[in-house]
């Protein structure tokens, strides 16, 4: 059989099983749904609150979308690491992962096609997330370039697969605290990249490490495309970076994972009991 | 060591384990020698048993075969193919029933049956097709395939673990205690379906047990694997003769107890109190 036939099957069956768990536990993604709606109206708010704290007057619409849209990525983020994360954290779970390790396919097209998902499902469930907070708040989004900012973001999403994979290790090598520490990795992730500020307001060497990284270049293009009303095509600032990066963090990802499972296998660490 | 009657040049060779050794390190001064040395090999279409109490070793070997771990030393190589260097090949080859049926308990039985397709390449008609089959010699009932497992006794859902087992076609087939925790009937059940397939196709099975009746009922050859070590292995009627003074009515029991020192439920209450 053709090989790229086999690894096309594999990598629809890994889609297909995501949108089928997804189903299953339809309610408690509704639950979480309501949970990452309420910590963005909280940032909404705190942008809205802020005439309160001085008597300079601010753009409250700005600033409202400026910390929405730090709070949609983070969520965005947080869908796109745990989906990929619990690439190997759920299967450990239900005892899955030998059988699902042990499946002639390639960890790139397991991996890529798991990613595949999360970015579909993240970029519906942001969408939706976007809709409901508008409706706590009178925001004028006339001005707003939405295609532009979901390629922005669609374009980053192949750096932030390359550091979900990455991160995708910790719960591989370590059954217990590893998803845990996903979480402090995508939180520093977003501390470094300016997810409720400018950069510009970090210190130097702060500033030095969010250059680096995939979300700094993903929020302000958001930001730009949906605050200022940029089109994709005046993006290239942000997005050529993201496409640079996304062309090394990829394989990147792909090769680290590929060399912790061999560690895994060695000291018996894809099942606990082995 | 008690050779068997297989002649190894006449037949193909569908594993052998060359001298493999595996050791976890559970911290600077304990290590425990989960797998010691351990060779043998099995010819096409042989059901070979590997006997023994739990913490023998016997999962740990499994998943070494299965390259979910892999040796400290020596060779593993199914049909000529070595499991570490050919691994992805390997894998079209095998497929594993072990002691838990694990699936995604909230999908149904044919969401994850249909994924296990998927993994294999196997086009989802094709699946559909062969799973009905399948389903008709396992005595699975059809009308809830469609149910969660969640939902499944465990019977029930080592049935559909062996139905994923056979979906893919495995040359060598790992099983890895499939009878352990099931009630009577389900048991005979699977040992009934271990025997058809052993009479109708030419699948080589790998079964690890510590039910020494299952074994002897199944098995053309054993092995007797103690501490990580294989004590003893041959056909059992063979080792069988090999116990002193217990030729007439002898058992795989008795077997055990002469090349261990100790009985096989001795051992596993030793096991436990260790565990205390």
């Amino acid at each position: 059989m053709n090989i790229v036939l086999r690894e096309l099957r594999a990598a629809g069956a890994f889609i297909e099983r995501n949108f089928n768990l997804v189903k299953r536990y339809w309610k408690w993604e509704l639950v979480f749904f309501v949970y990452t709606v309420a910590n963005s109206v909280t940032m909404g708010f705190i942008g809205k609150g802020i005439e309160n704290f001085s008597d300079s007057k601010v753009d409250v619409n700005y600033l409202i979308l400026y910390m929405l849209i730090g709070s949609i990525l983070w969520g965005y983020l947080s869908i796109l690491f745990e989906i990929v994360a619990e690439t190997v954290a759920w299967e450990r779970w239900e005892e899955t992962i030998e059988y699902t390790f042990m499946a002639p396919v390639s960890r790139a097209t397991h991996l890529m096609s798991v990613c595949l998902f999360s970015i579909f499902y993240g970029l519906i469930r942001s969408a939706l997330i976007l809709l409901t907070v508008s409706w706590f708040f009178n925001l004028d989004l006339s001005n707003a370039q939405f295609l532009a900012a979901a390629g922005v973001l669609a374009v980053g999403s192949f750096s932030f697969i390359g550091l979900g994979m990455i991160a995708a290790i910790l719960p591989l090598i370590s059954p217990e605290k590893g998803v845990q520490v996903v979480h402090i990795f995508q939180a520093l992730l977003l501390m470094f990249s300016g997810v409720y500020y400018e950069i510009e307001v970090l210190p130097v060497w702060m500033q030095n490490v969010a250059k680096l990284s995939p979300a700094t270049y993903a929020l302000q293009g958001m930001r730009k495309a949906i605050l200022s009303g940029e089109s994709f095509d005046r993006l290239g600032e942000y997005s050529i970076p993201l496409v640079f990066m996304g062309i090394v963090m990829l394989p990147l990802g792909i090769f680290v994972f590929s060399r912790m499972e061999i560690y895994a296998k060695k000291k018996g660490l894809l099942k606990r009991n082995g | 060591m008690i050779s068997n009657d297989v002649n190894p040049e006449t037949c193909i060779k569908a594993l052998e384990v060359d001298n493999i050794t595996k050791i976890f390190k559970k911290n600077k001064n304990k290590e425990i020698r989960a797998v010691d040395s351990v060779r043998f090999e099995i010819m096409k279409g042989e059901i070979f048993g590997v006997l023994g109490p739990n913490g023998s070793g016997k999962s740990t070997l499994i998943r070494m075969i299965s390259t979910l771990l892999i040796p400290d030393s020596g060779n593993i190589r199914i049909f000529g193919m070595d499991s570490v260097r050919e691994a992805n090949k390997v894998r079209y080859m095998i497929n594993r029933v072990s002691v838990e049926a694990s699936f995604f308990k909230k999908l149904s039985a044919m969401e994850n049956l249909l994924f296990t397709a998927g993994l294999y390449g196997i086009s989802k008609n094709i699946a559909k097709k062969k799973l009905m089959d399948i389903f008709d010699i396992i005595k699975l009932d059809k009308k809830r395939i469609h149910d969660p497992l969640e939902d499944f006794s465990r019977g029930m859902q080592q049935k559909v673990a062996i139905a994923r087992a056979f979906l893919t076609s495995p040359e060598l087939l790992l099983l890895d205690e499939p009878t352990t925790g099931l009630d009577p009937r389900a048991k005979r059940e699977v040992q009934a379906l271990m025997e058809k397939v052993k009479s109708e196709s030419n699948t080589t099975i790998l079964l690890t047990t510590h039910d020494m009746e299952e074994a002897d009922m199944l098995c053309s050859r054993v092995a007797i694997m103690h501490k990580g070590k294989i004590r003893v292995q041959g056909d059992s009627e063979h080792l069988k003769k090999s116990v002193p003074d217990r030729e007439k009515d002898c058992t795989l029991e008795d077997v055990f107890m002469f090349y261990t020192g100790s009985s096989l439920s001795e051992e596993e209450a030793e096991e436990f109190q260790e565990v205390v």
